[in-house]
Formats: C-alpha cells, structure tokens, sequence
C-alpha cells in the first residue's frame, strides 16, 4: 500500500476540518429534523436521534404553513428580481464598457456609491412609498426595490471590458445597432457572467428576510424565510423540530440547484469565458 | 474620381498627435500596403475610415460621396481584424451570414420568433445561405461551415473573417494585419491567396500591416506612415530604391540602410572620396548619407577603399551580411555579399570598404531627401570582384 505523502494528509485534514466546521450547523439541522420535541430540549447534545421522528416533523412542517404557496412565492419573487437585473444591467454595463460618452465618469463613480448604500438604509423611504402607492404585500414591492443591481452592473462591467473591442467593432460594421450588439453579440457571449450572478442574486433574494419582513404582512406574498417566521408565532410555544424541517425544505431548492449545476457555476465565478 | 480619398485627417489622444493631415487617394480596384512600426497611427486611420472612430477634422470620401456624417454601418465598407473578431458563438456558417442578414432582413423579419412567421424572410434566408455557401467555396472553407470559430485553426479562422467581409461585396475593404495571428510558413501561402482574391474581387483595398515583406510584395503602392505622418507613398519599387525621406529609407529594406553623417559644402556633399552635387540649395552642414547594404562592397586586401574592419559575418545561405566599422569615422557598415564575394572574409580581418557614389542618396538634416546629380565624379573607382 502506498503511504500518503505527509503534505498532502495535512492539506486535506485541514480542509475536512474546515468543511466540517461550516457544515455542521447545517448537519445539526438535519438531526434535529429527525428529533422529538423532548430529544432536542434533552441537556445531552447527540446528533443521532433516539426515534426517528423525520416523518411527523416534515408532516408538521407542510401542515402548518402553506409550503407550496411559500415555494412558489420565491421562485417567483426570485425570479423576477433576477430577470430584471438582467434586463437593466447588461446595457447599462455594455454601455459604460464599450461606449465613449462624456458622463462614463460619473456613472461609474455612481456605481460605486450604490455599492456602498446597503438596503437597509433606504429601507424606510421605500416602505412609505410603497404604502403611499398601496403597494405593500404585493409582488412589485418585493421585487420593484431590486430590480436595479449596481453589483449586476459592476460585475458585467468587469467582464464586458474583457471582451475583445475588435468584436464589437465588426458588429457594427455587419450593421448592427448598439441594441443588437447587445443582443446579438454581448448577451450570447456573457453566459458564464449571467450564471455567475444568478447564483448571488438568487441566494441572496431566496434567503433574504429582510425585506418581506418589512413589505409583507400576509401569508399569500411570504417568501420562504418569512414563512419560517409563523413557526415562531405558533401558540404552543417554539417547535423546534418543525421548525428545521420546514428550513430543511426551503434551503433543498438551492442546496439541489447548486449541486446540479456547480461546474457551470465554478466555470461563472471563475470566468473563463471567451476564446477567441 | 478615386473609389476612395482621404483628406488631410487629423487625430490626437489626449495631446498626442496620432494622425498629421494624412492625405491618401485609393483608385478604383487598387490594393494599397498602409505599412509602418507599430503606434505610427495606421490602425487608427483605419478604424476612423471604418466609422468605428472619428477624425479631429479632415475628410473621407467614398466613390465622391463624403463619409463623415454617415455611421459605420451604412458606410458599406468591410474590414478584417486581426483578432479575426468572428462571433464566439456562432459557427462560421452563421458568421459569414451575419453582414448579409442585417442588410437584406427587415428589423422585424430578424426577430427570433415573430420573423420566421413573416412573409418573404424565408426565400431572402435561402438567398442568404446561398450566398454564403458560394463564397465558403470560393475560399475552400464550405466544410467548416457547421464549426463554431473555438474548432477551427487560425489559418481557417482567418478564411472565415475574409469571407465574411466580401460576401456582402463592399465598396471599400480594409484589412488590421490579418496575417500577423499565422504562422511564417502559413503567411507567405495566404499572402499570395490575399491578392489573387483582391484581382478576382477588384475592390479597392487598404491593407494595414507592419510587416515591410507584406507590404512590398502584395500591395499596388505602399504608404509609409511614421509617427502619424504620411512620408511617401508610391509603387513598392520606388519606395524602396527612391525613398524620399529618411525615416522611409530606414524603415524599408532587410538589412537596413547605412546611414552614415556627411558635410553639406557649397552645395556638394562629400564623404571619404564619394562627391555628389546637390541639386537643391541646402546649407552648409551635417547631412546624412544612405547607401544600401547590397551597393556596398568589400575587399579583402584593405588596401584600396575606405579602411575598415569586419566585426560580425552573418551567413545567411543565399547572401552574407558583413558588419564593417570605419577606421575614419567608426562608423558601422554593413555589406550584403553574394557567398562567393565572401568567401574569403573572417571577423575581425581588415578590408577596404567600397560605397557606389551613384547608389547614394543624401538626406537634409531634417530628414527629407535631397536630389544629387546623378553619377557625380568620383576619385575612387568601386571595384566590383
């Protein structure tokens, strides 16, 4: 048998222990899906359930609220938001990429500034408006805040500059306009930038509370994280065991995603993208 | 009426003059080397002529029609890149399609799903891969049509970006060094390919490169550009043999022009026995001497001509380069000798250094050729072997 090179063990044990240590409060929210209400308040801390109660937790779990509805809501609320980031960042990045105009400057440093504004800070603002508007609890309030991502358009902005010119240049020789260029040429070669910012804006929008929490009060418009919320409220005090299969739930969407698409997503984040 | 003329372009970056009042006339089916090193400004003219960058002032004309308000697109002028810039992700087919589809396919007609479902689109589609099949097989490319540009060769890749520049038979063709991304063996092949196309196709041609090879051997006139200045631009032949600037005297031929420091004196220019008498009133005082190396000859006795000594022999199978410093001067001349001139030369030997006086041109001091009088009387007679 060959000895495994000393380098190498420690490499891996150090890696193991750091994989471990960022997945075990997901791994505990795995056991305590599968424990009684008097297994988890138990002062011994196990992982391994003494019965396995997987099966009434998850019943709880979809009883007590309207999971399906919560679904949806976040794929909607998620895709909506994802599709109009988009839809608003790809000209706006092409534009400041490739285009000469006199107020390159100040949009960038605008960008810049907008990077630096966290949601919360406008959080009070949009919610006035959007009680003025009637527009809480609806779609548009949870979406409308987002559809302008400076991110989107900071990290298109980075790959659209790698983008050979003389491609561009071609385009519009061939006769193409700057909006067919966009189409035609930008929006086919930016795959690997899109899925790369899918995974953000998604994880970010699916798993936000923040925000439903401020803009939505009823149950129809709740996004998963919200939902979570009304095992809080249940009257017979905190169900824990509920509570995790209901997160379990919600967070499998992604954690399957993920693991269906992960080397396109590496490929995204890595970038590399365009070859001749 | 020249198919295209420029007049007089101007363009700077930021204070940096890249292009001085460049004037060019192109004449209907004409192939035109822009060459000089690279940053002269040859790529900028390009692009200003494509519409992809605008002149400070001046004026492009395209068969008398004047160009500078019309946008790139409508320019009707086709140009291959050096990065062949082809879509990534389109086969070459489609690639070689494009230029077609935006000029014959209505706005609507090229919507994804609305405009397969319009009347017409589907005969101008067929008319369309017509086309691009035929040009494919004019440039023996047609089995590569369903390869995306990722699967293909640079050599192949170079074929498709021609070919989608013609297939749309455009009024001007501009070329950004397209041979410069291949291979030496597989750039001298598409060279000759390059021309024999320009003589089917007729259209005039502006070929961009810095390769003086290129230039002299596939073009109708070269333009030598430097600095962004426009210095010459005449036949290869005169370029070459009646440069009419030093710069363009130093940068064309392959060894370069010996350029050595002479006296202007009552309007004779001397060196080291050669006289020339100007033919232009120039002041008293330094000027430069070219000679080229091929007029230069050696002999290995020392006795007779300059004096000098070889420094380096470069054998180069069909020719030899002797590189010679002057005992007079120290000035380094290079020789370039059949074999059997060299045969009897080593480093470091003393020999006597011949410059054919009615070879030499003589430069002002700013740089502008001055004409001689031809064969102007020599004390020394070159000895050829």
């Amino acid at each position: 048998m060959t000895s495994i090179p000393a380098g190498r063990f420690i490499r891996f044990t150090l890696l193991s222990l750091g994989a471990l240590m960022i997945l075990a409060p997901y791994i505990f929210m795995i056991s305590t899906a599968g424990k009684t209400q008097s297994d988890i308040f138990t002062s011994s801390l196990s992982l391994m359930p003494e019965h396995f109660y997987f099966a009434e937790n998850f019943a709880k779990a979809l009883n007590k609220v309207p999971m399906a509805t919560l679904l949806w809501n976040g794929v909607v609320v998620c895709g909506l938001i994802f599709f109009f980031q988009v839809l608003v960042a790809i000209p706006c990045a092409y534009a400041m990429a490739k285009l000469k105009f006199r107020a390159a400057r100040l949009m960038m440093v605008l960008v810049m500034l907008g990077l630096l504004v966290p949601i919360h800070a406008t959080a009070l603002p949009l919610y006035v408006a959007f009680d003025r508007m009637s527009l809480l609890n609806s779609y548009t309030s949870l979406v409308a805040p987002f559809t302008i991502s400076v991110f989107a358009i900071f990290m298109f902005l980075q790959f659209f500059r790698a983008m050979p010119d003389d491609l561009i240049h071609a385009a519009r020789l061939d006769g193409m306009s700057e909006l067919g260029i966009v189409a035609r040429v930008i929006v086919p070669n930016a795959w690997p930038a899109v899925t790369a910012f899918a995974i953000f804006s998604v994880v970010a929008h699916w798993n936000d509370l923040y925000w439903p929490l401020i803009v939505v009060s009823k149950q129809a418009y709740a996004t998963p994280p919200l939902g979570l919320m009304y095992f809080r409220a249940a009257e017979a005090g905190d169900d824990y065991g509920a509570l995790m299969a209901a997160t379990l739930i919600i967070t499998l969407p992604l954690v399957v995603a993920f693991l269906f698409a992960q080397k396109r997503f590496v490929e995204g984040i890595t970038m590399t993208g365009l070859k001749g | 009426m020249s198919a295209l003329s420029l007049r007089g372009l101007n363009k700077s970056f930021g204070g940096n003059a890249v292009l001085n009042g460049v004037s060019i006339d192109v004449e209907a089916g004409e192939f035109i080397a822009l060459v000089g090193p690279s940053g002269c400004g040859k790529s900028t003219l390009l692009r200003i002529l494509a519409g992809l960058d605008h002149a400070d002032s001046g004026e492009i004309f395209v068969g008398g029609k004047d160009m500078s308000a019309v946008a790139a697109a409508d320019r009707n002028i086709a140009m291959v890149f050096q990065s062949y810039a082809l879509y990534p992700h389109l086969t070459a087919g489609q690639n070689i399609a494009v230029p077609l589809a935006m000029k014959r396919l209505s706005r609507t007609q090229r919507l994804p799903l609305v405009g397969s479902v319009l009347p017409g689109q589907k005969e101008i589609r067929t008319g369309i891969s017509r086309d691009v099949r035929e040009m494919a097989t004019v440039l023996k490319i047609d089995h590569l049509l369903d390869r995306k540009p990722g699967q293909m060769s640079g050599g192949q890749r170079q074929r498709v970006a021609l070919a989608r520049a013609m297939v749309r038979h455009p009024s001007i063709f501009l070329m950004d060094e397209p041979l410069s991304n291949l291979d030496a063996n597989l750039r001298v092949h598409a060279r000759g390919e390059i021309v024999e196309l320009h003589r089917r196709a007729g259209v005039p041609t502006l070929y961009v490169t810095h390769d003086q090879a290129e230039a002299l051997s596939m073009a109708d006139r070269v333009a030598v550009m430097i600095g962004g200045n426009l210095l010459q631009l005449a036949a290869p032949e005169t370029i070459y043999n009646d440069p009419a600037h030093i710069q363009v005297a130093r940068f064309v031929g392959q060894p370069r022009i010996n350029i050595i420091p002479a006296l202007a004196e009552n309007g004779r220019v001397s060196f080291e026995g050669i006289r020339l008498a100007l033919l232009e009133k120039v002041a008293n005082g330094p000027v430069s001497l070219g000679i080229r190396p091929e007029f230069v000859k050696l002999s290995p006795s020392g006795r007779s001509g300059l004096g000098g000594r070889i420094e380096r022999l470069e054998f180069l199978g069909s020719e030899v380069i002797a590189h010679c410093r002057l005992d007079a001067t120290g000035d380094i001349v290079i020789a370039k000798l059949a074999p059997h001139e060299a045969r009897n030369l080593i480093a470091g030997m003393p020999v006597g250094v011949f410059l054919s006086p009615e070879e030499a041109m003589v430069f002002g001091p700013e740089g502008r050729r001055l004409r001689t009088a031809s064969a102007a009387p020599a004390r020394q007679e070159p000895a050829y072997v």
